[in-house]
């Protein structure tokens, strides 16, 4: 835990005449957002136990401009896009992994049309493709048992079919997967997506995250993983909301995997 | 013998079919209102999806009793119709049973049909129990009030009374029950008339015979004005439904222009467009706020919705009590549609402008706000509609042509523009937490 980071810039790889195997976009959450930023460093944790090649953008990273999409600011989408796109070509970047799935859907989906083509993994996915090149093993260690079930992200299941790499993973701890009654293509929003996070929620009867949080609580599960910063503030909120904090953990699947390797 | 029967009948079917063509150029019409969009790519996957989508009822399935009794309906429907082959035989030409040599193979065909009809007729009773008895959930929510609520219903009784008279005509055809061949479920029936005289009976035949077909012409008309019309527009809506991921908008490529310019150092921001441009350009304009303003595929996705609310009741916005329904936008593109389609009729062929638009006349922001785009309503859909891109282009219309996003959204755009990021944070920061 206190041993360094490893956690090198595009910019001094290129310095060296180097290029990385692959970029870790951060994202904005996962860059400013206190709770997010431990999913960032647990992620790091494992890439640097595995010595994956990576390397980050740093501060010439900005905002993909999702959020900005999604409310309808078109320009604003597309003047970040394109920026970005010019960072990364410079760099001449091939291959991209991020923890965030809306940094992951937009750059993977909506840069190429814009001249940004890569190949683009959503963090779970690229750990598990590390576990099958053995790179990584992930031993139950401390959640062996434990009941966990995976709130699927909007923008990684029903808007990208990415379904089953988080939940292999779970799997892999040795944890027992419970699935909601809304789960996968049916899963249920946590309440953030569409710029919504950013706002208040119109009237209604009921926030979109309490709803999401009481079908995880049903199930009786010791941890609610998530697989994207926006879902884990959502459901972390919802969790307080119904006073379950004592009870109910909610962590991001890179966070379960570097605690169990006590990393 | 007269042939006043056969010349009735020929006036009845042309009517029919010449009234259906009518409304179906003004339907194509009206969907022509909307903007061009290329769907040209992705041919094999388009056949796919329609054969699995329309053809093979695929997502009718995700809901196994509702998809169950559909999919009778559906094969029933389509398969008596065969039937309707026959009977514009015999009415064009005053034959009785034309197909009736085909013997045993006859027997075989009607029976089939019988069964079918019998079939249909329990799961129409039985949806319609599901939808006035146990009044499911998503049939009464405010938007199913008054035409749409009446319409469903309409449709079930239609399809009970076809398949009754079918029976009756079989049941009271002594000719037909004397061959003993394919009245498997009318032989039931037929005892109900044992007491009529041979008169009476072929009087009941014979009604039951023309009101069959008159019901079948006018079932086809009545599809224009009703939620039906899914019956056909499956088909070209699975077609051209959305085959990129779920998760991908489109760019606008006017905004990629304009953008591109802006970015372009070389790009003299004073110069006058090319002249064969400049005239399109002109009119583009950012989102959506009325029906023209979509591109067709949307307006025909409003055509072929059938209301089932499928969508709605997957929508998380709607779960918690907000005011947004997908279907409900899908009900209002259409209506507003229709009522431009209606205006442009009455005028000639040009619109009038009539005050109205789609955007605040039938869809409020209040319901555009409330989305997450979370894609549950395109997911939910059996028909392939996509509700999320006309929420997502009138809010492109709010934004960029009338800068009336709500305050909170105003902030996380200008702090996207100034530090790179949604939040009030200097970009200088955003490896900060490798330290922390
Ligand atoms: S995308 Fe929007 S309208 Fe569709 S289900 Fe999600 S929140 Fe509702
Ligand atoms: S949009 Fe699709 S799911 Fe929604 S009511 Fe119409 S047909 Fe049903």
């Amino acid at each position: 835990m206190n041993e360094l980071l490893k956690v090198p810039t595009m910019a001094e790889y290129m310095a060296q005449g180097k290029q990385p195997e692959v970029l870790f976009w951060v994202g904005c959450s996962g860059s400013f957002d206190d709770r997010a930023k431990k999913i960032t460093k647990a992620f790091v944790k494992i890439l640097n136990q595995a010595k994956v090649d990576f390397a980050v953008l740093g501060t010439e990273e900005s905002c993909t401009g999702d959020p900005a999409k999604r409310a309808g600011n078109e320009f604003l989408f597309q003047m970040q896009a394109v920026t970005n796109i010019e960072v990364l070509n410079a760099y001449e970047v091939k291959k991209i992994v991020t923890a965030c799935p809306h940094c992951f859907n937009t750059i993977k989906n909506e840069y190429p049309q814009l001249g940004g083509q890569y190949e683009v993994m959503h963090h779970t996915q690229f750990l598990k493709s590390l576990l099958e090149e053995g790179k990584l093993t992930i031993a139950g260690g401390q959640y062996k048992g434990k009941r966990i079930t995976f709130h699927d992200p909007c923008y990684l299941g029903r808007a990208n079919n990415v379904y089953e790499a988080p939940r292999d993973l779970i799997r892999k701890l040795e944890a027992e997967l419970v699935e909601m009654k809304n789960c996968k293509s049916k899963g249920l929003c946590c309440g953030a997506g569409g710029a919504q996070m950013f706002k208040d929620a119109e009237k209604g009867d009921k926030e979109v995250n309490v709803e999401r949080t009481e079908q995880a609580i049903e199930v009786k599960p010791d941890i609610i993983a998530a697989g994207c910063p926006f879902c884990n503030t959502m459901m972390t909120d919802g969790v307080k909301a119904k006073d379950k904090e004592a009870e109910v953990d909610v962590m991001d699947i890179a966070e379960l995997i570097a605690n169990a390797q006590d990393l | 013998m007269s042939i006043i029967p056969n010349i009735l009948f020929a006036i009845i079917l042309i009517a029919g079919i010449g009234y259906f063509t009518l409304n179906v150029k003004k339907l194509v019409r009206n969907i022509k209102l909307g903007r061009d969009v290329d769907v040209s790519d992705n041919t094999p996957i388009r056949w796919k999806n329609m054969t699995r989508i329309a053809l093979g009822q695929s997502k009718m399935v995700k809901r196994p009793i509702a998809g169950f009794l559909h999919i009778i309906v559906y094969v029933g429907f389509v398969i008596i119709n065969i039937e309707v082959l026959e009977i514009i035989i015999d009415g064009l030409f005053g034959t009785h049973r034309i197909f009736s040599g085909l013997g045993t193979l006859y027997g075989v065909l009607i029976g089939t049909f019988e069964v079918l009809a019998l079939l249909v007729f329990v799961s129409v009773t039985l949806f319609w129990i599901r939808r006035n008895i146990i009044k499911l959930q998503r049939f009464w929510k405010s938007e199913m009030k008054g035409w749409p609520k009446a319409d469903g219903n309409i449709i079930l009784y239609f399809e009970m009374v076809l398949m009754a008279l079918f029976l009756v005509m079989n049941a009271t055809d002594v000719h037909f029950q004397d061959m003993q061949n394919g009245n498997v479920i009318s032989q039931f029936i037929a005892p109900l008339f044992n007491n009529f005289s041979q008169a009476t009976l072929h009087i009941i035949e014979r009604s039951a015979w023309w009101l069959h077909i008159i019901g079948i012409l006018v079932f086809l008309n009545y599809l224009y004005f009703s939620k039906h019309l899914h019956i056909l527009l499956a088909f070209p809506n699975t077609y051209y439904g959305k085959v990129k991921p779920k998760g991908e908008l489109d760019n606008l490529e006017s905004v990629t222009k304009e953008v591109m310019m802006m970015m372009d150092p070389n790009a003299d921001p004073f110069a006058t467009p090319p002249e064969n441009e400049s005239a399109e350009e002109e009119i583009v304009k950012f989102g959506a706020s009325d029906v023209q303003d979509l591109n067709w595929v949307q307006l025909l996705n409003a055509y072929t919705c059938t209301e089932c609310g499928r969508c709605t009741s997957e929508c998380p916005a709607n779960q918690t009590g907000k005011k947004l329904s997908p279907r409900k936008i899908m009900m209002d593109t259409r209506d507003r549609l229709e009522e431009v389609g209606k205006n442009i009729d009455a005028n000639k062929g040009v619109l009038n402008d009539d005050g109205k638009q789609l955007l605040g006349d039938y869809i409020t922001t209040e319901e555009l706000w409330a989305c997450t785009s979370c894609n549950a309503c395109v997911e939910a859909c059996p028909v392939s509609i996509d509700p999320l891109s006309i929420i997502i282009d009138m809010r492109r219309y709010l934004v960029m042509e009338q800068s009336a996003a709500p305050a909170e959204l105003n902030n996380m755009m200008t702090n996207i523009e100034n530090n790179g990021a949604p939040w009030p944070y200097n970009q200088m920061d955003r490896l900060n937490w490798k330290d922390e």
